[in-house]
Formats: C-alpha cells, structure tokens, sequence
C-alpha cells in the first residue's frame, strides 16, 4: 500500500470513528440540549415545582389578561395541555395570541411565574398581502398546525 | 486523482486562477449590487416581522457560507493532508480566516435580529450555540496551523482538528429539528421545498450566489498572494545562503 493510500484509509476510519463517537454523545446529551419544555412535559409532572425551566408553545387564544399592575396572564399551549402563565415585564413585539413563546422561570402552585418570555416565529415568510389572500382562501393553517408545538 | 496532482504545483494553477480574479470579482459586484437593491426596495415586508425581515438576507447566506466555507476548508485540508499537496494546504489556511468572517458576521446579523423580533440577543439554544463553536473551531484552525515552526507540521495538525470538528456541522444543519430551539426551523433547503415567498427567495438566493462568488475572489487574490509571498520567501533563502 501506498503512503497516501495509508492515510487515505486513516483518515475515513478515523472519519467513521468520530462520528459514531458524536452520534452517541448527542443521544445521551439530548435531555440536556433542549432548550424549552412543552405544556405536556409539565401537565405530566416530568417537571418539579420550583426549579428554573423554560416552557415553550403558543400563546393560547383569548387567553391573555392583563392586571392593573401590569401584570400578563396567558395560557401557553401546545394544544394537548396548557399552562398558565404569569408574567411582569416587557413583551417582545411579536407577542400575540397564537404565537410561539418561550418562556423562563419557575412552577409555583401551578403557574408558571415567568422572569422573562421571548417570542419564538415560525419559518414562513410572506409579504402581508399573500397572508391575507391564504386567509382568505382558506388554505391558512397558521401556527396551530405547527409540529413544533405538538412533540 | 491525476486532477487532484496536477494542480499541486502552484505555478499552474496560479497561471488558470490569476485570470479568472477580475472575471470573478465583476460577478460578485453585479450579484450583490442586483441583490441588495432586490432586498432593501423591491422586496416585500413580512407579514409579521414587517421590515425587519430584510436582515435575512445578509444573515442567512452568511451563514450558508460558514458552514460552506467550513465544508471546504476541511475538503482542502484533507487533500492536502493524504496527498501532500501545497496547493490544497494553502486553500484551506486562506479559507479559515474568510469563514471565520462569515460566521463572526451570521452571529452578529443573528443577534441584531434576535433582539427586536425574539426579545433578546442571544440565547444558548442549539443552533446559536453550534454556530459559536463552528466560529472557535474556525480560530482553532488557525492558530494552530500556525502554531509550528515548521509549517507542513502546522498544516498537519490543524487539518486533523479540521476533520474531527466537521461533526459540527450537520449538528448545526439539524439543530433545529432534533432538538426545540428558540430559532425557527429551516426555510429553504427543506424536504418539502421554500416556505419563503418567491419575491422574498430571489433576492435572497442572488445574494447567496454573490457571497459564494465573494468568497471565491477573495480566496484566489489570497492564495495568490500566498504563493507569491512562498516564492519570495525562497528566493530570499537562497540569497542569504549564496
């Protein structure tokens, strides 16, 4: 064998071996590396109270209050379970009913007291015209028929 | 395979490169000149993000380009790592610092979107992360490849880092459907095609092409310079010892 045909060889075996190596590493990690829990892992108690979370899923329709000490009330939901939400501060400008959130702070008696909640977009981009005419012709699904919500 | 040696010398292939530079540059100018004027006036606003959406298209095609740029830097160092060849050693020492801009500048475009439409300017979700370390892998590159005296050690040790941290990249690709991220899943390359309007997708696909033939400009002025400044080098060598 030649010397590049020897290195050549190295260099795929080698290839193989990191990425099963990586493979691996990323399947035992996977807990760790999500970044938000849905309504469904909390509803199912994988999640103790207390401990700092990020909770994620779409602002539930009609569900946002807001208290005279500027105090938000919203319901994120991933359609199967939803959460109650209770946050004071600053929302993001994409905040709006039917949309993503992400959310982070703790589980108190039930309600998620948020420290800080970003907004999440979906990956469809449209000039506001051809939104409309999909709403229009009925062909819009909007946020709701999102796989991301429903894992 | 013959392909690959006959342009290890770096005369010949310096004698095909040099002429293609202008060519090269003129279409980088003319895509990214009808590009940007697509992106900021002709393009529509988005629906929900309105005009804010226009950072897609200089964030996402630089980031195209650091994982592309990656790609081939560790293609470039792998040949030259198992065939010897300065030519492809060269290309990938001179792809580094180019890819590094282009993440350097995806993160940066990244951030500058992430605080008026997420609410913040960075998180650690798994695509913003995977992107950071593609950055440090890029400086990684580069440091070590000159980190030796004695440069074809140099090469050889940063083209190994090189290949062990290509796992970054699919890792990057499919952050964002393995795991729940903060950033949306992909709108372009995706199984069941855009989910980018055309008036938005054109301008963004004509400055992705005007980024890769930036990219190849600037890599062949500087691997002419490299090899230019090799020869110089030698020549000087030879002066002292005579």
């Amino acid at each position: 064998m030649k010397r590049k045909h020897k290195r050549l060889t190295f260099v795929f075996i080698a290839a193989l071996l990191i990425a099963a190596a990586g493979t691996l590493m990323l399947t035992a990690f996977e807990e760790n590396i999500v970044f938000f829990r849905s309504p469904s892992d909390i509803a199912e108690n994988k999640v103790e109270e207390g401990r700092r979370i990020r909770l994620g899923g779409l602002v539930e329709d009609g569900s946002v209050q807001q208290a005279s000490d500027g105090t938000v009330t919203f319901g994120v939901t991933d359609t199967a379970h939803t959460i109650k939400v209770s946050y004071l501060g600053i929302l993001p400008d994409l905040f709006r009913e039917g949309q993503g959130v992400v959310t982070e702070g703790k589980l108190l008696n039930g309600v998620f007291i948020a420290e800080e909640v970003l907004a999440k977009h979906d990956e469809n981009y449209m000039p506001p015209e051809v939104s409309e005419a999909l709403k229009d012709a009925g062909y819009w699904q909007g946020e709701e028929g999102e796989e991301e919500t429903v894992q | 395979m013959a392909m690959i040696e006959k342009y290890a010398n770096p005369n010949r292939f310096l004698r095909i490169a040099r002429p293609l530079i202008p060519w090269i540059g003129g279409i980088t100018l003319l895509c990214l000149g009808i590009g940007l004027y697509l992106a900021l006036f002709v393009s529509p606003a988005d629906y929900q993000q309105g005009e804010s959406v226009r950072i897609i298209y200089v964030h996402v095609p630089a980031a195209w380009m650091a994982m592309f740029c990656y790609t081939s830097l560790v293609i470039s160092a792998g040949v030259g790592l198992i065939w010897k060849h300065p030519v492809a050693e060269i290309a990938a020492r001179e792809t580094a610092s180019i890819g590094a801009i282009f993440t350097f500048l995806a993160l940066l475009t990244g951030s500058l979107w992430g605080k008026p439409m997420w609410g913040t300017w960075w998180v650690w979700d798994a695509r913003l992360t995977s992107m950071l370390v593609l950055l440090f892998l890029y400086i990684g590159f580069m440091a070590l490849n000159s980190a030796f005296d004695n440069a074809q050690r140099g090469a050889k040790a940063s083209a190994i880092l090189a290949m062990v941290g290509f796992i970054n990249i699919p890792i990057i690709k499919f952050s964002v459907d393995w795991w729940n991220t903060l950033h949306q899943p992909a709108s372009v390359i995706r199984m069941d095609g855009p989910s980018i309007h055309s008036s938005m997708l054109i301008p963004l696909l004509l400055m992705a092409v005007g980024y890769s033939f930036f990219y190849l400009w600037v890599l062949l002025i500087r691997m002419d310079s490299a090899i230019t400044a090799g020869k110089i080098r030698t020549l000087r060598q030879r002066h002292a010892q005579a």
